[in-house]
């Protein structure tokens, strides 16, 4: 498992050099375009992902100790964190659209290369790591019905476990990204 | 034979297989790693033959100049399926997860893979992504005409169907990541009892080097395809220049995972004549450690040389510099492993073998694949030959005459192991002569074109290149005749029933040990673990080795 998030950092990493190299090339374009970004609200999702994050851990501990019923409440807050997380990342997208930002679009075509670039690389990202986001809720939710069923118990967690460190591996992605695009200089 | 023999030389095909798992569904739902190999064995062996076919439908197109058989778009679109199908579908997959999914459990004493059910989620993914090549050329508008490398603007804009393949690759791509985590953590959790690092036989070690590769560049190779297909529904621009992108950017990452992967195609091949080189040496091998850190050495540094494909793209002048050094290092772990097989026969007992011969024919190839190589890495001369048909003969004699050569030898080492079959040994040196031959045919003319100047990749050529193009496609028919007979020759040992021994070469590694073919767990005692892999004091002792074949069928008796 361990490996395997490995592999799905380097499938960022592949895009963190590409953002490392346009980067290089439009600081400026970069930052002002950074600056359209609601950092309010980016704040506010790392938060939110932070605390997921923290109950998933702690639901693990909460089956070990053989607390099922704590346990299913903290994955199932966990869960809904992250649709709040996606929820929210919806309306900033929707907001974006509604201001003509999208690939592709007019908005982006007529400004500076290195806008475009820029919201490029944010769509592609933000839309990858939601990607991510989704699948992790997936495997949370499977642990959920797992342990409802009893296959996960104080004795075999690790599917939970695995899922888990899926989930915090969204979480520690959204924390490269959160600076990248939203505190950008 | 009393009832415990009966027992004991019962094989994987001969045990009944759980209830609710019959006929077919014992092979498709199967998790043993013996018949997932098997069934990667044929799948590849096809896509071998069906690309084979097209390169020689390519190189019958150049025989003559102007349009022979077909028009200059087929062509186009000829050479990126021949490019895509071999790559990707068979110098890819065909060592590591034909015989690596055989023999890395067996080698190290174990009863299977890590991930059982992982390994049979490879195959289905090598499948669907094979299925998804086949698809994407049968739909949209027309075959997919970029050649292997996608390269954009191309890639995005042309408007054949280069999404689909594109996912297909991608899925390959998974597939084979997963097969190296599983062979990684399959070394490291399974190994029997007594089996330390340095008692790994070479072939494990080269596969484990390679999964460490696999895992690490694949994932690049992924995102640049998410890429490539997101261009292609959304327009962002990120690698257009006309709205800020930078084409190059493309091409590092491509050829981040790319360069790395032309190791993992190589790196299993070279751990089969590894293993071969010793048991028809009758002799151990020449450097145990330095095989196994150049092995490593090459994963490492193999890395790092990825520019060294864009010479000629723009890049600055101290990346060519560093670059060209870098791939200049990379040829020294090879040199290192050259030079142990070569002393490894210094001396030895030879005895002649059609693997042998194959695994000679793999140093030769593969060695004046490694020195045109330096030829390229050089950046003066990669200038004066890049993208001529000099590349083109150079990446062949590595990946064909390495890899491909490499694939052909594991097959007629380890056929009596998988299947408890001898081929026919002559008719195997024919076709091994024929194909070998037919290569050097087929590949030095082409070498030759290329510092004429003949560019790669054209449909047409000047009068000039005329002679050498001839002679090449008469080349790329003795090839696929050569293989034809092979492969004709391996099956045909199916109905020969000339039945081999459990050790028919006089081998020393655990695989040698179990009988032929394996029993379902592989093992029918506990594995004894020799204090070095290929210790050939026991062997033959008393009797100069022959080639063994049981003269009784045991398991009929």
């Amino acid at each position: 498992m361990w490996l395997f998030l490995y592999s799905e950092i380097i499938l960022f990493g592949g895009l963190f050099v590409l953002y490392a190299a346009y980067f290089h090339e439009y600081p400026k374009n970069f930052a002002e375009s950074g600056r359209e970004l609601n950092r309010i609200i980016g704040s506010l999702n790392t938060v939110i992902l932070l605390i997921s994050s923290f109950t998933v851990a702690a639901s693990l501990t909460a089956i070990q100790r053989g607390a099922k019923r704590l346990a299913l409440s903290l994955i199932t807050f966990s869960i809904l964190c992250g649709a709040t997380f996606l929820t929210i990342k919806y309306f900033e997208w929707g907001k974006h659209i509604r201001e003509g930002v999208y690939p592709n679009s007019q908005v982006l075509q007529n400004g500076p290369p290195g806008n475009n670039i820029f919201f490029g690389l944010y769509y592609v990202i933000t839309g990858l790591h939601g990607l991510h986001v989704i699948i992790g809720m997936t495997l949370l939710t499977i642990s959920l019905v797992f342990i409802l069923t009893g296959r996960v118990n104080e004795r075999h967690f690790s599917m939970l476990e695995n899922a888990g460190l899926y989930w915090h591996l969204v979480d520690l992605i959204w924390i490269f990204v959160f600076p990248l695009f939203y505190l950008v200089l | 034979m009393d009832a415990i023999g009966m027992v004991k030389r019962q094989s994987f095909y001969e045990t009944p297989s759980p209830a609710g798992l019959k006929g077919i569904w014992a092979w498709l739902l199967t998790r043993d790693h013996k018949r997932l190999a098997l069934m990667y064995l044929w799948a590849i062996m096809l896509w071998l033959c069906i690309a084979l076919l097209i390169g020689l439908s390519l190189r019958i197109e150049l025989m003559w100049p102007g349009g022979t058989i077909m028009k200059a778009e087929t062509y186009n679109a000829m050479f990126t399926l021949h490019g895509v199908i071999m790559i990707f579908l068979f110098v890819i997959p065909a060592i590591p997860a034909v015989f690596g999914n055989f023999f890395l459990p067996i080698q190290i004493g174990a009863d299977d893979v890590f991930f059982p059910r992982l390994n049979l989620m490879s195959w289905y993914l090598f499948m669907f992504g094979g299925g998804f090549a086949i698809i994407s050329l049968f739909s949209g508008k027309g075959f997919p005409d970029t050649g292997w490398t996608f390269y954009v603007p191309f890639s995005v804009t042309t408007k054949t169907n280069v999404s689909l393949t594109v996912t297909a690759a991608f899925i390959l791509g998974m597939s084979s990541m997963l097969t190296g985590l599983n062979f990684i953590t399959t070394v490291h959790r399974m190994r029997t009892k007594g089996m330390g690092w340095m008692q790994i036989p070479l072939f494990t070690w080269s596969l484990y080097a390679t999964a460490w590769v696999q895992l690490l560049a694949t994932p690049v190779i992924s995102i640049t395809f998410v890429l490539v297909i997101l261009e292609r529904f959304l327009r962002i621009g990120l690698f257009d220049p006309a709205k800020g992108g930078d084409p190059l950017l493309y091409q590092h990452l491509f050829w981040m995972y790319s360069h790395p992967a032309v190791y993992i195609m190589v790196l299993p091949g070279m751990g089969v004549v590894s293993e071969i080189i010793p048991i028809f040496s009758r002799k151990s091998i020449f450097g145990y450690k330095a095989i196994v850190y150049s092995s490593l050495a090459i994963a490492i540094a193999g890395s790092l040389v990825w520019a060294h494909h864009m010479f000629t793209s723009g890049i600055s002048d101290v990346s060519i510099f560093v670059f060209s050094l870098l791939t200049y290092l990379v040829a020294i772990p090879s040199a290192v492993k050259v030079f142990s097989w070569v002393s490894t026969m210094y001396k030895g007992s030879i005895q002649m073998t059609p693997p042998l011969l194959l695994a000679l024919a793999f140093i030769y190839l593969f060695s004046v694949g490694g020195l045109t190589g330096l030829l390229l890495g050089a950046a003066g001369t990669n200038v004066y030959v890049h993208d001529t048909q000099f590349v083109v003969s150079h990446f062949h004699f590595t990946m064909f005459g390495g890899t491909g050569f490499a694939f052909f030898a594991a097959l007629h080492f380890w056929w009596p192991k998988m299947f408890g079959l001898m081929y026919n040994m002559k008719r195997a040196y024919i076709a091994v002569i024929l194909t070998t031959i037919g290569f050097i045919f087929h590949f030095i003319p082409m070498m030759i074109l290329g510092l004429m100047g003949m560019p790669r990749r054209y449909f047409d050529y000047l009068p000039q290149y005329a002679t050498g193009n001839f002679l090449a496609g008469f080349g790329g028919f003795m090839i696929i005749a050569g293989v034809g007979l092979m492969f004709t020759n391996l099956l045909l040992s199916f109905r020969e029933k000339n039945l081999a021994a459990d050790d028919p070469w006089g081998g020393t590694t655990l695989e040698w040990s179990i009988p032929s073919p394996p029993p379902l767990h592989n093992f029918v005692g506990v594995p004894e673990v020799k204090s070095f892999p290929y210790d050939f004091s026991m062997v033959g002792k008393d009797a100069a080795p022959t080639i063994q074949t049981r003269e009784t069928d045991e398991r009929t008796s």
